[in-house]
């Protein structure tokens, strides 16, 4: 099989790199335009940074990072705490309410978007809870435990029940045993639901969009008004920002995992 | 770690999903059986038989379908490829794959429309090459170039995890004993990843099948899917009754998919 150069691994070849232009084409002329100093789109009027100063003096677009970095960070930590802490309880429980439970956690991961947002956008008004950054928090916080505890679960199964019994026996509290002997082990677990859970965040639109209330901005909601008024190049250079930082951090986090792998 | 009372650390996350992800359901069952006023009608549930309305649905699941196909006739042969790659290079591979897919979908979206619009950057690329100009932009086709592209990946990483579970020397043994390459691949490969094309499935239908961004950005206000009709009820209209009675519709879509991809995963159990 292996000696076939043939036209075949040429056809393949061809088809992961149309795919990857395909892929790519939409980020790449985001880059290029973010260094265009001419405003129309399909006119190269010099290379220029005058977009990326523009977004750093741009009021709103800053307003709108911090927004979406602030709620990424707390609805992260809160969703890991309370995903940790039923994951503990979930494990302990017998095969029918297990069941109940993860059928539970399922409907925010598998409900449409839409409805998720809409429905929050109704209980927070038939509870009274005026629409804004807060509730945008605790919408961003019930989307994230499932995902939290689909991490952490599956380690808490691998763990072997021996080590615990072992530090126990040797005169550790249970406080302590968990802390120093639990903990360590599902590390990666709780590590990874962060992840997914503070990227779940930042990306998210639909949701955010029905619980923010008027005059509140994350990235994707000021993205979403400008779509309709037209569009600042200020954007092109915060989304050339914000891929290289995605693609910094996985590169980073890639290099940290393998280079832990080879060890 | 097995102890009985720790099950009492189920509380506060049973507090929570009964608060924000059970009553609201409720509330929009709610809502969309009764009018303005809190008496009790079916209207609402029935305006789906209104043109306009059955029309947007109908839309959508047209444009859904043709999405999740085109997904997983892209992502299948791409898995297949990554698949014999070895692992080392399949992993950096996919990685590169994966990787437009953690961009904000808003500003991927937006940059559709700048490649696709009249005066957009593919034609006037076209135009300097003297080639006739693309006009897709507002069309269906848009939509649903959109679509594949936001959710490719949802297809990609399932298919590729089912296809890289599968034991190398079960196809081996397959060609040993005379088996014919399409043969191995329809008899042996496609139906061992049934159940990555299955959760692949799900995870590109439900959304290509209830959004509204794509096709309010890239159908430019022309196209309205069942998603675009029930975000303009409640952020516009603001008859909340009716979009809760339109939503439901989309509730049943969830459940109907829920019971196939729980099908699916029981037969891989038992395997």
């Amino acid at each position: 099989m292996k000696k076939r150069f043939s036209i075949i691994e040429i056809i393949k070849k061809f088809y992961l790199f149309i795919v990857l232009l395909f892929l790519y084409m939409p980020i790449i002329t985001m880059v290029v335009l973010s260094f265009n100093s001419s405003k129309s789109r399909a006119k190269w009027g010099g290379f220029s940074f005058a977009w990326y100063k523009a977004m750093i003096e741009d009021r709103y677009i800053m307003g709108a990072l911090y927004n979406t970095l602030l709620i990424a960070l707390i609805s992260s930590i809160a969703a890991t705490i309370i995903g940790l802490i039923a994951s503990i309880g979930i494990y302990n429980l017998k095969k029918i309410p297990k069941s109940i439970f993860m059928s539970v956690t399922n409907i925010p991961m598998v409900n449409a978007d839409i409805v998720t947002g809409i429905s929050l956008m109704m209980f927070f008004v038939a509870f009274g809870i005026s629409l804004g950054f807060n509730t945008i928090l605790l919408s961003h916080i019930t989307f994230s435990i499932p995902y939290v505890i689909l991490a952490i679960l599956p380690k808490f199964r691998d763990m072997k029940q021996n080590i615990v019994d072992a530090a126990l026996d040797l005169g550790a509290t249970p406080v302590q045993a968990f802390f120093k002997v639990v903990i360590p082990e599902i590390m990666p677990g709780i590590v990874s639901g962060f992840l997914i859970a503070f990227t779940m965040s930042l990306d998210d639109f639909i949701i955010t969009y029905f619980t923010k209330g008027a005059g509140m901005h994350t990235i994707s909601t000021l993205v979403y008004s400008q779509t309709k008024r037209g569009i600042n190049p200020s954007m092109y250079a915060l989304s050339s920002v914000i891929f290289g930082s995605v693609l910094l951090i996985l590169v980073i986090s890639n290099f940290v995992s393998r280079a832990k792998e080879e060890v | 770690m097995k102890n009985k009372k720790l099950k009492l650390f189920t509380i506060p996350y049973a507090a929570w999903m009964l608060f924000f992800v059970i009553i609201p359901i409720f509330i929009i069952g709610y809502y969309g059986v009764t009018d303005s006023n809190g008496n009790f009608t079916l209207a609402n549930i029935f305006s789906i038989t209104q043109y306009e309305h059955y029309k947007s649905l109908f839309l959508a699941i047209y444009l859904a379908i043709i999405c999740t196909v085109i997904c997983l006739l892209i992502a299948y042969p791409l898995a297949l490829i990554l698949r014999k790659l070895d692992p080392k290079l399949s992993g950096t591979l996919i990685f590169i794959f994966l990787l437009p897919m953690w961009m904000n979908m808003l500003l991927r979206t937006l940059a559709w429309q700048i490649l696709l619009e009249r005066k957009g950057v593919i034609n006037a690329l076209l135009t300097m090459a003297h080639l006739p100009t693309l006009n897709i932009i507002n069309t269906n086709a848009a939509v649903v170039l959109g679509m594949v592209y936001d959710f490719l990946p949802f297809m990609v990483m399932p298919v590729f995890n089912s296809l890289s579970k599968i034991d190398d020397s079960v196809i081996d043994a397959a060609s040993d004993l005379g088996a014919k390459y399409h043969t191995v691949l329809f008899r042996i490969i496609i139906p061992l990843s049934i159940p990555g094309i299955v959760s692949g499935i799900t995870m590109v239908f439900i959304p290509a099948l209830t959004t509204f961004v794509i096709s309010n950005i890239l159908g430019g206000g022309r196209i309205l899917l069942i998603g675009g009709l029930i975000e303009q009820e409640f952020m516009h209209a603001s008859n909340w009754n009716l979009g809760s009675g339109l939503s439901i519709f989309l509730i049943l879509f969830v459940f109907v998919f829920i019971a196939i991809s729980m099908f699916f995963d029981d037969e891989e159990e038992l395997a």
